[in-house]
């Protein structure tokens, strides 16, 4: 018995709109194999997981909370892979972004700062996540060094930069010693939508980014640019599209987003600078942009459903006593299964039970 | 023992899980294919490779143990990559998410349990040997190995037959398979390779150079791993230098940090991944000429019949 791969002539765009959910339903299927594993009951597991944290107010605004890094990230990293830049150290460049954002946080601590605060912080997030990203960006364009690598690299970097800043000049000096800021200023703070909600502005300011890059991505000359070059190379050159050019604005503009999703996090539920800010949203954004399909209204609900998946395993952990890893691990199965079931788009599976004279080119 | 020999003792240890990962991963992707999932092999293999251990009492089972968890991680990377022709940079990125949720799931039993380490080797006379008798003749079986099996790839690689051929399907995977050869299969073994060294190189973390397991305990080794292979420019005989140049620095910065020089120790702790950076670009621009890279490297391959 034999797979083999036969090309559409071309691409199916009913197995692209499903894929993702057949992707979703095969991720379920295996997660339960793994609860009966770990002795717990699949169906009551599940339960718990998909469908108990859509049940009550406080959890549905925290799926929206978590959402909020995991979709401008993914945005960000979308725009990336389809000018097939591989950035995948947007960790780094959230924490930067936090970073950056904080100092004006901290340095503006106690005084009379009015409410420009929050919106410069804002500023200076996007900047830092930018020039971070930039870093990785160069490297690849001007010397030719794998960004995949780089970029990563530098993940590991800024987070113990924020471990040195955080326990060293910026630590509370009333924080009993613990490795955090002070609690940020009330005009340094993202704020609450509905009052003693969970919900903050950065929900908001998400949808905008999706909206912004739909356009960018649907109605722009730079949006076509971006898809062309990672589509079509060739075809781009031709174009005289400027690869390197689209290189840096990509990995600019996801780093951008990253950091401001970083200071959102901290400046708004979190409320201060410490180390474990991110249960790396800039890893899972990864997942978010493939399961979306790398198409903002998709990453919109892709992210959600991983928001569900970090809500879901917490009350797991705690209701049925599941280890929380259980969750990374639904994350990579899930990624798997999408770029699978993204390969039935291009190719059709063919099983062959046949001679050897069919088999190709087996020695 | 003199301070300067403890250091060559601590960076051979430092090194080997670097130099077994990074031989590994420069089979693979000599035979073409480009397998970024040498971080969540190596975090599954350590995870595997100390439970086979605690479990059994025998380093060697561990090490199995690892090796087979390896192969297992990078049997579903070669399913991905080439049965499902699908991009060898997601599925390899894919592989480390699944790998660190897997490691923390088999390994959260095993944490704070300790074993006792791989023994060194003890030659009498020879290990005794003032300065350099431990350092040639007193290292664990693993440090040997790894030399050794560096050594085999360079044999195979360019003296025999199945090396050449390896070469090919990496180098034009169409002309390979023109002919009669079967690429695929060429990879799926490469890739297998590669996992079992990845496997065995996070088994060593646990087996010869901490006695008990940590989540993340690899903290980016198969990344670093990975720059190696580049910045050997995909030749056996220089990621020795390059694996031993990493466990230096690595070393290096733990010292620094001991004697107390003024400067953060975050610092210093990021002094492994910024020095990679470094290597990538200096390396990179020296061979803006013309790379030595497999040229079919990271390309997706579906044979039309």
């Amino acid at each position: 018995m034999q797979l083999v791969l036969e090309k559409r002539a071309e691409r199916s765009n009913t197995i692209a709109l499903i894929s993702p959910l057949i992707a979703i339903g095969l991720t379920l299927v295996t997660m339960s194999i793994l609860f009966a594993i770990l002795g717990k009951n699949p169906i009551s597991a599940l339960g718990v997981y998909f469908i108990d944290p859509l049940t009550d107010s406080y959890s549905l605004q925290e799926i929206a909370v978590k959402a909020t890094p995991l979709v401008m990230i993914a945005i960000g990293l979308s725009l990336c892979y389809l000018a097939n830049a591989w950035n995948i150290g947007a960790e780094g460049q959230f924490l930067v972004g936090a970073v950056a954002g904080s100092w004006l946080a901290v340095k503006t601590q106690g005084t009379d700062a009015g409410p420009w605060v929050l919106p410069a912080m804002m500023l200076l997030a996007a900047i830092g996540g930018a020039l971070y990203a930039l870093i990785p960006a160069i490297c690849k364009v001007r010397f030719g060094a794998s960004e995949i690598l780089t970029s990563l690299m530098l993940v590991y970097v800024a987070d113990l930069l924020l471990d040195y800043l955080v326990r060293g000049p910026w630590r509370d000096p009333k924080g009993f010693n613990f490795p955090t800021t002070a609690e940020f200023d009330p005009v340094a703070a993202v704020p609450v939508l509905i009052e003693g909600g969970r919900l903050h502005l950065g929900g908001v300011i998400a949808l905008v980014v999706v909206a912004a890059v739909a356009v960018l991505l649907g109605k722009t000359i730079k949006g076509f640019e971006i898809r062309v070059v990672g589509a079509a190379p060739r075809a781009a050159r031709f174009g005289g599209f400027n690869s390197n050019q689209l290189i840096l604005l990509t990995f600019a503009i996801s780093g951008a987003l990253a950091g401001l999703a970083g200071i959102i996090e901290v400046a708004g539920p979190v409320g201060h600078l410490q180390p474990g800010i991110s249960p790396g949203y800039g890893f899972t954004a990864i997942i978010v942009a493939f399961l979306g399909r790398l198409n903002p209204v998709g990453i919109l609900i892709a992210g959600l459903f991983l928001a569900l998946t970090f809500i879901g395993g917490e009350q797991a952990q705690i209701a049925m006593k599941i280890p929380l890893d259980v969750t990374k691990v639904f994350q990579g199965i899930l990624l798997f299964y999408v770029l699978a079931c993204d390969s039935l788009i291009l190719y059709r599976f063919k099983l062959i039970f046949a001679s050897p004279k069919v088999s190709s080119g087996a020695h | 023992m003199g301070l300067i020999e403890a250091i060559i003792l601590a960076v051979l240890a430092a090194s080997t899980p670097l130099l077994l990962a990074a031989t590994g991963e420069l089979v693979t992707e000599r035979s073409g294919v480009l397998n970024l999932g040498v971080e969540g092999m190596m975090i599954v293999g350590a995870a595997c490779g100390f439970g086979g251990a605690w479990l059994s009492g025998s380093v060697i089972i561990g090490a199995l143990c690892g090796i087979a968890a390896g192969v297992l991680m990078s049997l579903i990377f070669a399913l991905m990559t080439l049965g499902l022709a699908v991009n060898q940079v997601a599925t390899g990125l894919a592989l480390t998410i699944l790998g660190i949720g897997l490691s923390g799931l088999i390994g959260s039993r095993f944490v704070g349990e300790k074993i006792s380490l791989a023994p060194h080797l003890y030659i009498p006379g020879l290990t005794d040997i003032p300065l350099i008798g431990r350092i040639l003749f007193g290292e664990d079986a693993f440090v040997y190995l790894s030399l050794a099996l560096v050594a085999g790839v360079w044999f195979f690689l360019y003296k025999t037959r199945a090396g050449l051929i390896l070469r090919a399907a990496g180098d034009n995977h169409a002309s390979a398979h023109a002919l009669g050869y079967s690429v695929l299969r060429i990879r799926m073994f490469a890739v297998m390779f590669g996992g079992a060294c990845a496997g065995l190189a996070g088994a060593y973390l646990p087996l010869a150079y901490t006695p008990f397991f940590i989540p993340g305990m690899t903290a980016g080794r198969g990344w670093i791993a990975l720059a190696l292979v580049v910045f050997a420019s995909w030749l056996p005989g220089r990621l020795v230098i390059g694996a031993y140049l990493f466990g230096a620095v690595t070393i290096l910065q733990l010292h620094a940090q001991g004697w107390g020089v003024g400067i953060p120790s975050q610092l210093m702790s990021a002094l492994p991944y910024l020095a990679t950076v470094i290597v990538l670009v200096l390396i990179s621009r020296a061979r803006t000429g013309g790379s030595t890279a497999p040229a079919a490297l990271g390309t997706v391959f579906v044979p039309d019949r």
